[in-house]
């Protein structure tokens, strides 16, 4: 029998949704039946009516073509979402729809674009990409991923990171952090997709939507996570050049170039 | 032929010798040459007078460019190309040297090249190329297009670098739209698929989002060639009221037909009167597929059958050209730059005509990260072996019976294929790109 129905928002699957991203919706609706829910997964385009009593929002990264096509439907919905944000809906935004829910975007020309400022951050664009395989210390252990942007992201005085970096660059090429956690709401850089090789962080979104779904606590199951266990710990290792038992592994890879580790 | 770039065969051909003695890359002797001469390529391309053709688009080139130059060959005429597929611009001149005297005189009517979207604007910055043939745009190696919209941009360029006419995807809006802004000043043809197996075109293309209204293509006309399969080997190649088909090609799959199609009408436009539809058919059959394009090796007296995979659009339709015919399945993933550094795509496949046969063997760098997607689309993955070598031995040992089949990443082949070389006495192979 069902625990309970979970609706999951998938934010303008059509523009924003390259590299993977729609993996992370794949991941969250095949754990939540595999947590006993039903999981009711609906799209929501530019100009949709904006869906009733979402449980959990997803949203990805885009073309800078597909990002200027959504940016007057997230403006209609702007209230609408930093009063979910505040009231605690869980919420994942990669890349370009982690962007729009910051502060602003300053283009390399100076135009500021501003955005939702569910998170106290702001982005300057820049000629240069940051790309590459990433690790992190999170609250939700190692987690692995790839980042591709141009942007270079600050966090306001107070806003907490999503992440410490361990390889990779994150939000910019300085200080160490990556994304930005705000409530239940979640931005981050990574793609992967994050969510299948990263399970702590799925089920942890998964349980602020169940509780919120149903007014009862989180009821998990046991869920075997082997593969992406494996996937991870090998990334983590390969990328940090740090073996399980904490020696360092003796050969370098060409992938280490222009990596740089935290501070 | 200015003395400099006599002076640059000499010095390129020297390097081809040291570089075949010491079996090194394809690109070296071109890098040699253009040293000596940097307009190498515009002074021996100039002699060329029946065409300059630039293949290019994410998917498809080197089995369309081998079609082409096949096709015109077939109608007399001598062509020139970049057969070992290294398909950058040095990679063209160190192909040009061997078909040089040392007066630097390349013997032939026209030039077919393959060069990927960012070397061939490259090229055509140099060489304006007569023709172009544009395949399509999808996502693949971003780390060094970063965005689809740029490779669109640079497709756009090529075309704009172009002097007589291109022949476009008519299903690949990125492609179809370049034909506004140079359709006044080139000729224009397109190749597509016929009405009666549009509905297979979602999952060969990617959405162009980049205006407000949806992109409407044109209505193909006479010259446009369009495909029309008969069934899954055979098809038809129809030009408003004329035919080239029966065709039935070497290589299986819906991308190899298309790709066919694309040079056809290609050399169509190209031979103008000359072209046969009989001598076309003909020489389409008798095109082998290129390495790693469905390439077939005999181990233990069943065949091997090796599929590059590269992004989405070419997995999705490799698995719907296979699916038909389930066999014992290996997937290698790699994540070297070659392969693209980022796996994230695979979320973008569907592995569901998978599921009933499973998978045997997940291996390569990113075994792990492959079996997972597997996972998420329920296809039941046997065994995991990261080590290649070690997950193809097992793989063929537990299979010995049966047709066998591996969908790999391209340093995951070209590693297993020596492997397979070494071991079945395989004729040698050029690495291609």
């Amino acid at each position: 029998m069902s625990k309970g129905v979970i609706r999951v928002v998938h934010l303008y699957p059509r523009e924003m949704s390259i590299y993977g991203d729609l993996g992370n919706t794949r991941a969250l609706a095949a754990r939540i039946r595999r947590h006993g829910y039903q999981a009711e997964v609906v799209g929501h385009d530019p100009g949709d009516p904006f869906p009733d009593d979402p449980h959990l929002l997803l949203g990805g990264g885009g073309q800078d073509s597909g990002q200027l096509r959504v940016e007057e439907d997230l403006d209609r919905n702007a209230d609408r979402l930093r009063t979910l944000a505040a009231d605690g809906v869980p919420m994942l935004m990669i890349c370009g729809m982690y962007q729009l829910f910051g502060n602003a975007f300053i283009t390399v020309e100076g135009t500021r674009l501003p955005g939702l400022g569910i998170l106290d951050v702001t982005t300057q664009g820049n000629r240069t990409r940051m790309i590459g395989p990433v690790v992190l210390d999170t609250e939700f252990g190692d987690v692995v991923g790839y980042e591709n942007h141009s942007g270079s992201t600050t966090l306001g005085p107070g806003q907490a990171p999503f992440g410490r970096v361990r390889a990779g660059y994150g939000n910019n090429p300085d200080d160490g952090t990556e994304g930005a956690r705000t409530a239940n709401v979640v931005g981050s850089y990574l793609h992967g997709p994050i969510l299948p090789a990263n399970p702590r962080l799925a089920d942890a979104l998964i349980g602020y939507a169940a509780e919120r779904a149903t007014g009862e606590p989180f009821r998990p199951e046991v869920l075997d996570d082997g593969l992406a266990d494996e996937a991870r710990g090998r990334q983590v290792r390969r990328l940090t050049g740090v073996a399980r038992n904490g020696r360092r592994e003796a050969w370098s890879r060409p992938w280490r170039r222009g990596e740089r580790r935290a501070g | 032929m200015p003395l400099r770039t006599s002076a640059a065969v000499l010095a390129g051909k020297t390097a081809r010798v040291a570089s075949r003695m010491r079996g090194g890359g394809s690109a070296l002797p071109g890098l040699v040459a253009e040293k000596v001469d940097p307009q190498f390529l515009r002074h021996t391309l100039s002699q060329v007078t029946g065409g300059i053709v630039v293949v290019s688009g994410t998917n498809g080139k080197t089995t369309t460019t081998k079609m082409l130059v096949a096709l015109l060959r077939a109608h007399g005429r001598t062509v020139f190309t970049n057969p070992t597929g290294s398909n950058f611009t040095r990679g063209v001149v160190s192909s040009m040297l061997p078909q040089i005297g040392p007066s630097g005189r390349l013997d032939a009517d026209l030039a077919v090249l393959e060069l990927d979207e960012a070397h061939a604007l490259k090229f055509a910055a140099t060489v304006r190329p007569t023709h172009a043939l544009l395949l399509n745009v999808a996502r693949d190696q971003l780390d060094r297009f970063a965005e689809i919209d740029h490779t669109a941009r640079l497709l756009a360029g090529l075309a704009r670098h172009t002097t007589d006419g291109v022949v476009l995807n008519l299903d690949d809006d990125f492609v179809a739209r370049i034909a506004d802004d140079e359709g006044d000043r080139l000729t224009v043809r397109y190749f597509g698929v016929h009405a009666s197996i549009a509905d297979r075109l979602p999952e060969l293309r990617e959405q162009d989002v980049r205006f407000g209204e949806p992109f409407t293509p044109p209505t193909p006309g006479p010259d446009d060639g369009l495909l029309r399969p008969r069934d899954e080997r055979a098809f038809d190649i129809v030009f408003g009221e004329c035919a080239v088909g029966p065709v039935t090609l070497q290589q299986r799959g819906l991308a190899a037909m298309i790709n066919a199609t694309a040079a056809t009408t290609t050399a169509r436009l190209l031979l103008g009167d000359a072209f046969s539809a009989q001598t076309a058919a003909d020489a389409l059959a008798l095109v082998r597929p290129p390495f790693g394009r469905g390439e077939v090796v005999m181990v233990g007296g069943q065949p091997l059958e090796l599929v590059l995979v590269k992004n989405p659009a070419g997995f999705t339709v490799a698995l719907g050209t296979y699916g038909s015919s389930p066999v014992a399945t290996m997937i290698a993933v790699n994540d070297n730059d070659a392969d693209g550094r980022d796996v994230s795509w695979l979320y973008d496949v569907s592995f569901e005509s998978l599921r009933e046969r499973g998978v045997a063997w997940t291996s390569g760098i990113r075994a792990y990260d492959i079996a997972l997607r597997l996972e998420y689309d329920e296809v039941p993955v046997a065994h995991v072996e990261p080590e290649l070598t070690a997950a193809l031995d097992a793989f063929t040992a537990a299979h010995p019976d049966e047709p066998k089949r591996i969908f790999c990443t391209y340093t995951a082949m070209m590693a297993l294929r020596r492997t397979l070389a070494a071991r079945h006495d395989l004729p040698d192979f050029g690495e291609e790109g």
